[in-house]
């Protein structure tokens, strides 16, 4: 990828931090993976790929056969882009190699947000090829429809180095649904996604984020969003299908007044999958607002739910519920929420609970004539209810089916 | 037909329930006085089946089979319906789906909306079922449940206590309307079984046959609005002491 102004810099950052550990979640060693990886074709017609791929972006939320509910599309396999299109004005997406050639300022948003030297991980994005999405809603323009991106891996060993940069300039509205998905059921890989948000004064944005990784993938997304005077972000994150090892602790920094932050989360791990999943809140300005949510069932496999925020300003307001369900036998969940004020007059508060479902709540659903079985998947369903703004029909349908798949390894 | 016969129960080895005939034919509504900790829900409990509540003796037939030994689903799908008195919250499910899941079976009926309208619930059908309800917002979401179930044996554990004036002539249309109380006495089928410890519900529903229970053991059937008259004059204490042949513990010093 070409980088304008201060690459160097980031490059010499980069090699010093080669050997560093994240804070978090089991060290990968990065040289059980290839770093470079063939060239796939540009795809004009995506929906010309073939039917098995399309329906592994599909499990992701990535529609390809019609595309008249997206605003924008964008696919990555590999490391190489192969589709960039748009379907509205007003919002631009493309690669972020292509972007850096088109605009000369977007040189000053990379590894901006997040620290090129944060771990190994964004380290080795900077020193090994990489690609990766550039979307932007411009000033004052709204989509209507989501703009749809996915980073497909496809060769196996491979390490997916993605670097995307996010833009809603002021007054913007966007929504975006990421879908990342393997080619292979059983092959391992290795994704490592950097994502940085800019949420401009006034702008909104949506984000809907669905893995459907395999049982040996391992993942390590970097994010951070800043987010500016009366901004909006809204950030979902559905984890259904199993993974080797995921870590990931997106963070927001809240840096204009009145600027306000959800996420949402959930998680599901069955036998072999261990994640480490959190979500981190700097409420660094008057008025900032947030609320993390989070829903975990194990099934067999270990996670650490984890949740923050830190209140740094006046009449800031936080919110972090943290709840875990423990279906069957060995599985583990740590929830671990926290949070820090630094000044009076900030109102943070948490809740965490886990455990397994209430017999109580069982015997009330049977007394309506339920089965022991049905009672059960209903309170299921009802733990992992999630109502996403901007979801489609199909993938609603795709977390149904997921959720079912859980209630059926439940049973 | 509901009949129980020589009935014992306990509930974590300790038997609350003594020796207990009662027999409510159809189209029939009884009301089951009795104290503070008489046993009257341990005895609803034990009717609608629930795991905690063990029949060490007698049995409970319904509609003519002996139904002793079946799970609380069991009983429910043959027309054993109940309110609870203080029900749990189920979080991420909606009262929409549990009184859709209530109305399975019987689609020839009225809709969940129409359901909700009447029981002055339209704007919780999409709520947490019991998530931040009042009391008598608890009381006429039972109810309507109970109305999607379509039960012919209803149990209604205290209907009318934390509810305020407003709501008790809304909750008392309400079973009335369960009970078949509009119906004409020959064709009506629904029973009921009504626990009071008040009996304000007799104000708004009429009922055949009471019960005073005290100590796990029914002493007394008769008319229920009679009973009411004595227990209202007297206090259970007199009862305590006409049947059970014992001074009230608070009165023993």
């Amino acid at each position: 990828m070409k980088k304008i102004n201060a690459s160097k810099t980031f490059k010499d950052k980069a090699k010093a931090a080669t050997s560093k550990a994240a804070a978090y979640g089991k060290d990968i060693d990065l040289n059980k993976y290839v770093s470079s990886g063939e060239e796939h074709p540009y795809q004009a017609d995506p929906s010309q790929l073939p039917p098995k791929t399309k329906e592994q972006m599909l499990g992701a939320g990535v529609m390809l056969d019609d595309p008249s509910q997206r605003s924008g599309t964008y696919l990555q396999m590999d490391n190489t882009p192969i589709h960039s299109s748009i379907r509205q004005d007003g919002v631009e997406v493309m690669a972020v190699s292509q972007a850096l050639e088109k605009y000369d300022w977007l040189a000053d948003y990379l590894w901006k947000a997040v620290a090129v030297d944060s771990d190994k991980y964004t380290a080795n994005v900077e020193l090994n090829q990489n690609d990766g999405y550039f979307i932007r809603a411009l000033p004052g323009q709204k989509t209507v429809f989501p703009v749809q991106a996915c980073l497909y891996l496809a060769q196996a060993r491979l390490v997916q180095n993605v670097h995307n940069i996010i833009i809603a300039e002021e007054g913007s509205e966007l929504h975006i649904i990421t879908g990342c998905a393997t080619a292979s059921r059983e092959e391992p890989g290795l994704h490592i996604g950097v994502s940085e948000f800019y949420i401009k004064r006034g702008a909104k944005v949506t984000f809907t984020m669905i893995h459907s990784w395999n049982p040996e993938t391992a993942v390590r997304p970097r994010t951070t969003t800043f987010i500016e005077e009366d901004g909006l972000f809204l950030s979902n994150y559905l984890l259904m299908k199993p993974v080797n090892s995921l870590q990931m602790y997106p963070t927001s920094r809240c840096i204009g007044e009145n600027a306000t932050v959800r996420y949402n989360s959930i998680l599901v791990a069955g036998k072999g999958t261990s994640i480490d999943v959190g979500s981190r809140v700097f409420l660094n300005a008057k008025n900032a607002r947030t609320e993390i949510v989070s829903r975990a069932i194990t099934t067999g496999g270990n996670i650490i739910a984890r949740g923050y925020i830190e209140g740094n300003a006046a009449d800031v307001k936080g919110h972090l519920e943290c709840r875990g369900l423990i279906l069957g036998e060995n599985g583990v969940i740590h929830a671990i929420p926290e949070l820090k004020g630094n000044l009076p007059g900030i109102d943070l508060s948490h809740e965490a609970a886990v455990g397994k479902i209430a017999e109580e709540e069982v015997i009330y659903l049977m007394a309506r004539g339920l089965t022991r079985e049905e009672a059960t998947a209903t309170i299921v369903r009802g733990f992992l209810r999630v109502d996403i703004e901007g979801l489609p029909p199909l993938l609603s349908a795709e977390l149904k089916r997921a959720v079912e798949a859980s209630e059926k390894e439940v049973m | 037909m509901l009949k129980i016969q020589d009935l014992s129960v306990a509930v974590e080895g300790k038997e609350i329930i003594h020796d207990v005939n009662l027999t409510i034919q159809n189209g029939e509504t009884h009301v089951l006085f009795g104290p503070n900790g008489a046993g009257k829900s341990t005895l609803l409990m034990a009717i609608m089946g629930f795991p905690k509540y063990k029949v060490t003796k007698g049995s409970i037939s319904f509609k003519g089979r002996d139904i002793t030994g079946l799970s609380v689903d069991e009983r429910a799908r043959m027309g054993i319906g109940m309110s609870f008195q203080r029900p749990p919250v189920v979080r991420g499910v909606k009262t929409r789906d549990i009184v859709a899941a209530c109305l399975k079976g019987h689609g020839d009926g009225e809709s969940v909306e129409q359901l909700a309208e009447k029981t002055d619930l339209k704007d919780f059908l999409d709520r947490d079922i019991n998530y931040g309800f009042s009391g008598g917002e608890i009381k006429r979401s039972e109810l309507l449940q109970l109305l999607a179930q379509k039960p012919e044996l209803t149990l209604l554990d205290e209907p009318e206590s934390g509810v305020d004036l407003v709501n008790i002539a809304l909750i008392g249309e309400l079973m009335n309307d369960l009970l078949e109380k509009n119906c004409p006495i020959q064709y009506r089928k629904c029973m009921g079984l009504i626990i009071t410890h008040t009996g304000h519900v007799l104000d708004y529903v009429n009922a055949r046959t009471g019960y005073v229970m005290c100590d796990g053991t029914i002493g007394c059937i008769g008319d229920p609005h009679e009973m009411l008259a004595t227990i209202r004059e007297r206090g259970y204490d007199e009862c305590i002491k006409c049947y059970l042949g014992r001074i009230p513990a608070h009165e023993e010093n």
